[in-house]
């Protein structure tokens, strides 16, 4: 609860959120319930909606071999080129020649204004790319951008002293930003980081738009295979390890902001504002 | 160059539903995502919960499946409702939890010696919100909210595999209709978007640098 709008409650109070609690409980409860009966009423809990899960293995393999490892290669794929890429191109954003450093300003702003799909549908259609390549390409693109400002954040919040002690110690500009201040800025950003690698995870989904082959597109397949009675069931099977693993990964996010790391100066820090805080890019 | 000027018509066409698409999803995510908000500040431990479950489910589900939801799957529970309807309802559910988180952390970035002053002074609940509290709340809120609206303007394109002709849809059938022209033809849809998010995120930038202050 926030402490800002509130004092601590007195039994008076105390009373009155007991019952509004319960008040509140007990119609998401209804409506809950409600939504429950209605999607009994359309048969969606029959067993005949489900058993294409529980008879035969071959729609998990489906689910899990097909889709959800296509999803997690492009994903693991984009993610490793995308940040060092990031890394190079938030050094150039940051570099003491004006020109380079305005061409990485432009590069930065431009993917990071575009949507994926379009950029997905810019190397399949006009570069002719497979559509993986397309896919791991779209993603790659928007993403290195997005990487390279969350690390030049990083980079900014790191107190001067670390730059001007590294350079009198007689390390070039170029030593100082790959030795000293990058692993610092890195390990600091590492909980945005991995928010956006969710994010990223997420946008693969795109794929389904552009035609790769991945869970939800695998779906759809089932479904074309095992007719539309079992739409509600699998959607929802669907969504479950779709929200199952990005709730994974996400929890490692919150775990490195809460633990902090030992060995980043002044611990990490979580980007606020428009800079890159989780704003829902897809 | 000849494939945009040709058909610069269909691009403000899709420029347009992509705007009427951002615009009126903003409109409901705004409210709805500030309700949630409230929420998830309130002394109410049960409408706590329900806003943290739904801002937990939505920002680990991609916006594609919230889409496929309600134009495949919604159908078959008697839920029918327009492409464009559905595009506007997908796209309001799923920002508003990203609202919620702006709303919430806005008001938690006030000072909570902000709020005990101005009960000390003796003002009101009603006084202490509306004079000390929300306007602070305010001014920090607005660059993320920014930054939700421009990530909203890229979203809609997602609308483009579920049979709404916006933007991206009128450059797949422009790339389409001159095979010759692909690059230049998704090159005008490009620069479509760009007049939005550039702009916005500059302004995002600006309002930032403004509001930062010392507290």
């Amino acid at each position: 609860m926030s402490l800002v709008l509130f004092d601590a409650p007195g039994p008076r109070a105390r009373r009155r959120v007991t019952i509004w609690s319960a008040v509140a409980g007990v119609v998401i409860a209804a409506l809950l319930v409600l939504a429950a009966v209605r999607l009994n009423q359309r048969g969606i809990f029959d067993a005949d909606r489900w058993d294409i899960f529980t008879e035969d293995t071959a729609t998990w393999e489906a689910l899990f071999r097909r889709g959800l490892l296509a999803t997690l290669r492009a994903a693991a794929l984009a993610t490793v080129i995308a940040m060092p890429a990031g890394a190079l191109l938030a050094i150039a954003r940051m570099s003491e020649s004006r020109w380079v450093r305005s061409t990485a300003a432009v590069w930065i702003e431009a993917f990071r204004g575009l949507p994926v799909v379009l950029l997905m549908f810019f190397l399949a259609l006009g570069f002719d790319f497979s559509i993986f390549n397309a896919v791991v390409g779209g993603l790659v693109l928007y993403n290195t951008a997005v990487f390279a400002e969350i690390l030049r954040a990083g980079l900014l919040s790191l107190p001067g002293g670390q730059r001007e002690a590294a350079l009198a110690i007689g390390l070039t500009t170029g030593q100082a930003l790959r030795l000293i201040l990058l692993p610092q800025a890195i390990r600091r950003m590492l909980p945005s980081l991995v928010s956006q690698v969710v994010v990223l995870l997420k946008d693969t989904s795109l794929g389904f738009i552009v035609g790769y082959v991945e869970l939800l597109r695998v779906n759809r397949e089932l479904r074309d295979f095992f007719g539309s009675r079992y739409i509600f069931s699998l959607f929802l099977v669907t969504a479950v390890i779709y929200i199952g693993v990005n709730f994974a990964l996400s929890r490692v996010a919150v775990y490195l902001e809460r633990r902090g790391t030992a060995k980043a100066a002044g611990g990490v820090s979580t980007m606020q504002g428009a800079a890159g805080a989780d704003t829902g890019g897809a | 160059m000849d494939a945009i000027i040709d058909n610069l018509d269909l691009y403000l066409e899709g420029f347009w539903a992509t705007l009427r698409l951002t615009l009126t999803s903003a409109v409901f995510a705004l409210v709805l995502g500030t309700v949630l908000g409230a929420f998830r500040v309130s002394p109410v431990p049960t409408l706590r919960g329900f806003g943290t479950t739904y801002v937990e489910l939505v920002r680990n589900t991609p916006l594609t499946l919230v889409f496929f939801f309600f134009v495949f799957v919604a159908p078959q529970v008697d839920i029918k409702l327009p492409f464009f309807t559905s595009a506007l309802v997908a796209l309001s559910l799923y920002t508003a939890a990203f609202v919620c988180e702006a709303v919430r952390s806005g008001v938690n970035s006030v000072g909570i010696g902000q709020a005990e002053a101005a009960r000390a002074i003796g003002l009101t609940f009603n006084q202490t919100m509306t004079q000390v509290v929300l306007p602070q709340a305010f001014r920090s809120v607005v660059p993320p909210l920014i930054s939700i609206f421009i990530a909203l303007t890229k979203n809609t394109s997602v609308a483009v595999g579920f049979f709404v002709t916006e933007l991206m849809a009128v450059g797949i059938r422009l790339a389409n209709r001159n095979p010759a022209d692909v690059i230049p033809v998704l090159l005008g849809v490009a620069f479509f978007y760009l007049i939005i998010t550039v702009p916005a995120g500059i302004l995002a930038h600006r309002l930032e640098r403004k509001v930062a202050f010392a507290r």
